[in-house]
């Protein structure tokens, strides 16, 4: 029996969901990477659920693109807080207030 | 009374050919002294006195082809060149040779070189010698043009310079504040006068298209309405009144006097002052046309005549005693006017230019023999020291109180006389009343200076001027005495010269008889001298202690019934704090205030907006996220 | 020659080039003489273009023409009238004087001297443009080599006023702008063809536009304008600009700047929107009477003898505005007359103020006194160019000044009184001011000041000549001036109001006697 794309979809929202929390709530910016990461793995298996759902291929295309961008987007993310640890010896997001008014 | 249609000279002579010369001689004199007058030395006073004995020649020799010509073509007109011309209004530097500008021209060159002559002996030493002259001529030529311009503008320009020429003179000595302050009121003052002035000549624009007297006199009956004629008149009356120092424009004129003698003599009882009159006189086809204006002439100079002879009898500077008389003789000449004696006003005109600038050369004179004092009070029997100058002075005193056969007595008489004569029994009342005063106040004048005993030291030992400067004295006495010879009765010289410009002379036939008329003149004339010799000539009166009695009235009258002080604070005082206010409360404060605010109001905008960029980076996550809900949640509603 | 006025306009440019070139290792007294030259050099080529002005010829005349972008319709278009030949010489004139005056300055010289090449080309193709955007395009560079001087050079507060005058003028030319490209992409529409800045159709396109659209449309013009004039209430930009400027800034602007406000009021408000200017005429004339009289009581009561002149600009300017919306051919002409008037009297005022100023190091009149016995020829042109000033017959201020009030006058006679009532205040303010700093009793600081050295007569003395002669003779202008103010009037054609105070119908008693205009 195929299980129903709802489960799927729920799930997907679900990782969003922790996702975007944390995000918003992690002070470390490792962590609201690892976060960002769990946002876009959720989106992509949306992404497969309603191409499975559709009998469109398209979907699981998409999630191959996001994939890849992904994987560039964290490298040069951790270039960056790699960069910034050695700055500040910190990867604390709140002390990095400088670019403000 | 309007004035007969004059013809124009069928031969002009060389001289008038040349009229031009009279006021370019002046001219030429004075650019020379103004760029190398240090070099020139004393020879800079006497070229100007060249100049302007130059200038008196080729007027003379003007006058006389005028009079020439026949009777009714005495009328001389010349194109020097174009000024303005925009559209149909075209005003010209031309230059008019009449009765009344010939009149004009031989008393300003005529007297002002005596005046120049005297000048030079005046001046002598001082710094700035060259520079004076250069002044006076530039004034003598500006004068020219306003008696010869042939149109209201050249009047004008004649007008304004004269004033700028003013300035520069009373201001000579400009080291000290209160010259160069009695210096910018005389400017001021008639500035006032003048900008009435230069509406009146709008006005004549708009009525007549043009400034040109001939067109002016020419349509003024068919072209102007009786309200009109007014309105001109009163405006142009506004300037003579500025100029010829009238109530209630005549406050510059006392302080004028902070200027050197010569300047007094010669702007400010000679020529300047005048040019009221003629203006009055010249602009007459217009007044005649409104009896409003005529009277208010009459009146002002009345008015005048008695109020400034008050203060003449409360001043004890020389000085300002005859600068007091000037204003009160200009009332005379401005009663007359407004009588339409046109004619006797200039007569009047010229025997006060003699015997005026005569007692004001003298009153240098005996400054300049008592080391520049001018105080009555410490002078006293200079006649014994200074015989020339006392025995002109007097005789220049005596014409001015009317006695008979002196200038001033046919003068005051021709104008007291038309008055009654047409049953004008106030005007004649109060005239007599202001001839006594000046009598008395004459009076008082030479008794106290040159009679009686010495009262200090200076007076004691002062001494007579050098012959440079005595001789022009005699000169102007022999004119003061001679001039009556061309009296204004309707038979009389000038009468007759003047008549096809000034009109027939308003001839009554009521008042008192002719016999009658003289006692009573001759009764105010010499009781006016017998009264101030009674009081200060005789020794009889302690007119000291007489002043401390009458405290109050003597100090109405010495400051000018504090009409100084009027205008002080109704004028100036709130003027300059209407400027303040305006400057920084309105200015500054308040339309500057609403730029700045519009400035600040964007910067507090910006202040208020720059709280978003918080650098916060969770801040800009939140920002994102809802942002994306947002979105999701208004596509999702609309599909 | 028919390049004449591109030559004219862009000279100074190659100056400006020139210094760029030279660089860092070029002198500074290079750099002086290379902008004195090509200023000159301006000044004889305008003069070419004097002397090939056809008089009687009330149209545009030396039209050159180049197109830019075609399909948006933008072209370089140049040609000059009687109003604005004036306005070119009046330039040209001025920039060598302000070079020559500026000689003392030494810090940053080339950059001086390449802003007033660069001001000069701007101001210069400003008054040259017939083509509205590129009109737009010189208007607008003239904001940045005038910041330039001001805030590089200035005095104390030059930033502020430098800041102040670029947002506020840039502030009025927005709506300049939207103005100008509303007219454009009607013009199409009213011509029948492509949409165009040309000035000389687009009055076409003006008339044809209903009433309450030109409307706006003027106002949009007139805001920018009235800033640059200044018109009040807009005018608070200036005192501080021409206190703060260095003394050649405040000789330009008030000589030159100010006049390309007026001038755009001619040529773009009345020729563009006659029906408008009809309809705004008795408020502008309010506005020019408050700001003749406003303007003389400000400047009374001032210390600050800069400020000073500069409130009498705004006093001195308004007789302009008032003149130009009277309609009257004498009013007018009287304005333009006095645009040129004003730049000579007031650009000699800020000169010599600018000479004092270099000897006493303070502009506060409080602080002086007694020049005149340290400095009698440099007082003396003072005196002469404040009698000037004051509107002396004889000298060229009069002649403006009479004309505007004998031509308002005719038309109403309120405005015209109340504008005379300033030259009772002219007189006031001038002399007082002028008293304080050259009469009474000299401080010890000041007893052995140099009198005027020969660059500064030089400087001077072409600036007074024409003062006098213009005064004299001010056919020279007026002759010029006059066929091209009939045109514009005759556009505006106010019925029911008399266009030549001259032309007068008169019952005349016939009078044989007329002045005899052929003799010698």
């Amino acid at each position: 029996m195929r299980t129903p794309i709802a489960y799927f979809v729920m799930l997907s929202g679900i990782l969003f969901a922790i996702g975007s929390v944390g995000v918003l709530i992690r002070k470390s910016a490792l962590l609201i990477f690892m976060s960002v990461e769990l946002q876009l793995n959720a989106v992509n298996l949306a992404l497969v659920a309603f191409s499975r759902m559709n009998g469109d291929l398209r979907g699981q295309v998409l999630a191959f693109f996001s994939m890849v961008v992904a994987a560039a987007e964290v490298v040069v993310g951790l270039a960056i807080i790699v960069s910034i640890y050695r700055r500040r010896a910190t990867v604390n997001v709140d002390d990095a207030r400088e670019l403000r008014w | 009374m309007v004035a007969e249609s004059v013809g124009l000279v069928p031969d002009p002579n060389q001289a008038m050919q040349v009229l031009w010369l009279v006021p370019l001689l002046p001219l030429v004199g004075a650019v020379i002294n103004l760029f190398v007058s240090k070099r020139l030395g004393k020879a800079a006073g006497w070229l100007a006195v060249v100049m302007m004995a130059l200038s008196f020649a080729v007027a003379v020799l003007a006058v006389k082809g005028l009079l020439d010509a026949p009777e009714g073509e005495r009328l001389f007109l010349k194109h020097l060149s174009d000024w303005i011309s925009v559209g149909s209004l075209r005003v010209n530097f031309d230059l008019r040779l009449d009765a009344l500008s010939a009149t004009m021209i031989l008393v300003v060159t005529g007297i002002g070189t005596l005046i120049h002559v005297y000048a030079i002996g005046y001046m002598d030493g001082d710094g700035r010698f060259g520079r004076f002259f250069a002044y006076l001529n530039l004034f003598v030529f500006f004068m020219l043009m306003l008696v010869l311009g042939a149109n209201l503008l050249v009047l004008y320009l004649g007008w304004e310079g004269v004033g700028l020429c003013s300035y520069l003179l009373i201001g000579f000595w400009f080291d000290k504040t209160a010259n160069a302050n009695a210096a910018k009121k005389a400017f001021v003052t008639t500035r006032v006068g003048d900008t009435l002035m230069l509406v009146g000549l709008a006005v004549v624009v708009m009525k007549f298209g043009t400034l040109d007297y001939e067109v002016i006199f020419g349509a003024a009956g068919s072209t102007l309405t009786k309200s009109a004629a007014t309105v001109i008149s009163l405006l142009l009356f506004a300037g003579a009144v500025g100029k010829s120092a009238q109530l209630p424009l005549h406050v510059w004129l006392p302080d004028a006097m902070a200027g050197p003698t010569p300047v007094s003599a010669l702007i400010h009882a000679a020529t300047m002052v005048t040019a009221g009159v003629y203006l009055v006189v010249r602009m007459h086809p217009v007044f005649d046309l409104s009896p409003v204006a005529l009277t208010v002439v009459t009146v002002t100079g009345l008015v005048t005549a008695i109020y400034a002879g008050t203060c003449a009898l409360g001043q004890d500077d020389i000085k300002r005693v005859l600068a007091y008389s000037t204003i009160s003789q200009l009332g005379f000449m401005f009663l007359a006017a407004g009588l339409k004696a046109y004619s006797a006003a200039i007569f009047f005109l010229v025997a006060h230019a003699f015997y005026k600038a005569l007692m004001f050369l003298g009153a240098g004179s005996v400054m300049h023999g008592m080391h520049e004092e001018t105080d009555l009070k410490v002078m006293g029997g200079l006649w014994r020291r200074m015989p020339y100058t006392a025995i002109t002075f007097t005789l220049g005193a005596l014409a001015l109180s009317g006695v008979p056969p002196l200038a001033g007595f046919f003068a005051k008489d021709a104008v007291l006389e038309i008055a009654q004569s047409n049953s004008e029994w106030g005007y004649y009342f109060l005239g007599t009343l202001a001839a006594f005063i000046s009598a008395l106040y004459m009076g008082r004048l030479i008794f106290l200076a040159f009679y009686g005993t010495a009262r200090s030291e200076a007076a004691e030992h002062a001494h007579e001027s050098p012959p440079v400067m005595w001789i022009p004295l005699v000169l102007l006495a022999v004119g003061a005495v001679t001039v009556g010879a061309l009296a204004t009765h309707p038979e009389g010289l000038l009468a007759t010269f003047l008549e096809p410009i000034s009109g027939l002379v308003p001839e009554g036939s009521e008042g008192l008889s002719t016999p009658v008329f003289y006692v009573v003149a001759l009764l105010v004339t010499f009781g006016g001298l017998g009264t101030a010799w009674f009081v200060y000539g005789s020794g009889r009166v302690d007119w000291l202690s007489l002043r401390v009695r009458l405290a109050p009235l003597h100090r109405l009258f010495a400051n000018g019934w504090y009409i100084d002080e009027y205008y002080a604070a109704l004028i100036v005082t709130p003027g300059k704090a209407i400027a303040a206010f305006t400057a920084y409360r309105i200015d500054v404060g308040f339309i500057d205030g609403i730029v700045n605010g519009i400035g600040s109001a964007f910067r507090r905008l910006a202040g208020v907006g720059r709280n978003i960029q918080t650098g916060f980076v969770r801040t800009y996550a939140a920002a994102v996220f809802v942002g994306a809900i947002a979105i999701v949640v208004y596509v999702g509603f609309r599909l | 020659m028919n390049r004449l006025l591109t030559i004219v306009t862009f000279l100074p440019l190659v100056g400006l080039v020139v210094i760029m070139v030279g660089g860092k290792e070029l002198k500074d007294d290079a750099a002086r003489w290379i902008t004195l030259v090509m200023a000159l050099a301006t000044f004889v080529v305008s003069l070419v273009v004097l002397g090939r002005f056809d008089q009687g010829d009330p149209g545009f005349q030396m039209v050159e023409h180049a197109t830019w972008v075609k399909d948006v319709g933008l072209q370089y278009l140049v040609g000059i009238d009687g109003i604005s030949i004036w306005m070119v010489l009046l330039t040209t004139f001025l920039f060598p004087v302000a070079v020559l005056a500026s000689w003392k300055v030494d810090k940053d010289v080339r950059l001086y001297m390449g802003a007033m090449l660069a001001l000069e080309t701007a101001v210069l193709g400003s008054f040259v443009s017939l083509d509205l955007l590129l009109f737009f395009l010189f208007f607008e560079a003239i904001l940045v080599p005038m910041y330039l001087l001001i805030g590089g050079w200035g005095g104390e507060r030059r930033v502020y006023a430098a800041v102040k005058f670029f947002l506020y003028t840039m502030a009025g030319s927005a709506f300049l702008l939207v103005s100008i490209i509303f007219l454009y992409s009607r013009s199409g529409a009213v011509l029948g063809g492509a949409n165009t800045f040309d000035l000389r159709q687009l009055g076409e396109v003006g008339a044809a536009i209903p009433l309450a659209t030109a409307r706006w449309l003027f106002l949009g013009f007139f805001i920018a304008f009235a800033v640059k004039v200044p018109v009040f209430p807009l005018h608070t930009w200036l005192p501080d600009a021409h206190t703060e400027a260095p003394t050649a800034g405040s000789v330009l602007l008030a000589g030159v700047l100010l006049k390309v406000g007026t001038y755009g009021l001619i040529r773009f408000n009345l020729a563009l929107f006659p029906g408008a200017s009809k309809y705004f005429a008795t408020f502008v004339s309010i506005l020019a009477v408050i700001g003749i009289v406003y303007g003389a009581v400000c400047a009374l009561i001032q210390t600050d003898i800069k400020r000073l002149v500069a409130y009498s600009s705004v006093s001195h300017l308004g007789f302009v505005v008032l003149g130009i919306f009277a309609f009257t051919e004498q009013a007018v002409t009287g304005g333009v007359l006095q645009m040129v008037n004003h730049g000579l009297a007031t650009g000699a005022l800020f000169l010599l103020v600018g000479m004092v100023y270099e000897r006493t190091h303070t502009r506060d009149l409080a602080k002086m006194g007694g020049l005149a016995s340290v400095m009698p020829w440099l007082t003396g042109a003072f005196l002469f160019a404040v009698f000037a000033s004051v509107g002396l017959p004889g000298l060229n201020s009069f002649v403006g000044e009479f004309l505007v009030i004998v031509g308002t006058f005719a038309v109403n006679h309120w405005f015209g009184s109340i504008a005379a009532i300033a030259v009772v205040l002219a007189a006031i303010y001038l002399l007082w001011s002028y008293q304080r700093m050259a009469f009474g009793p000299v401080r010890d600081e000041h007893r052995h000041l140099p009198d005027v050295s020969l660059r500064e007569v030089a400087v001077l003395a072409p600036v007074l000549a024409l003062l006098l002669v213009f005064g004299v003779y001010p056919k020279i202008l007026t002759d010029r001036i006059d066929p091209s103010t009939e045109a514009v009037i005759a556009h505006v054609d106010p019925q029911g109001q008399t266009t030549d105070v001259g032309d007068v119908q008169l019952r005349l008693v016939p009078s044989e006697l007329s002045l005899p205009e052929e003799e010698g």
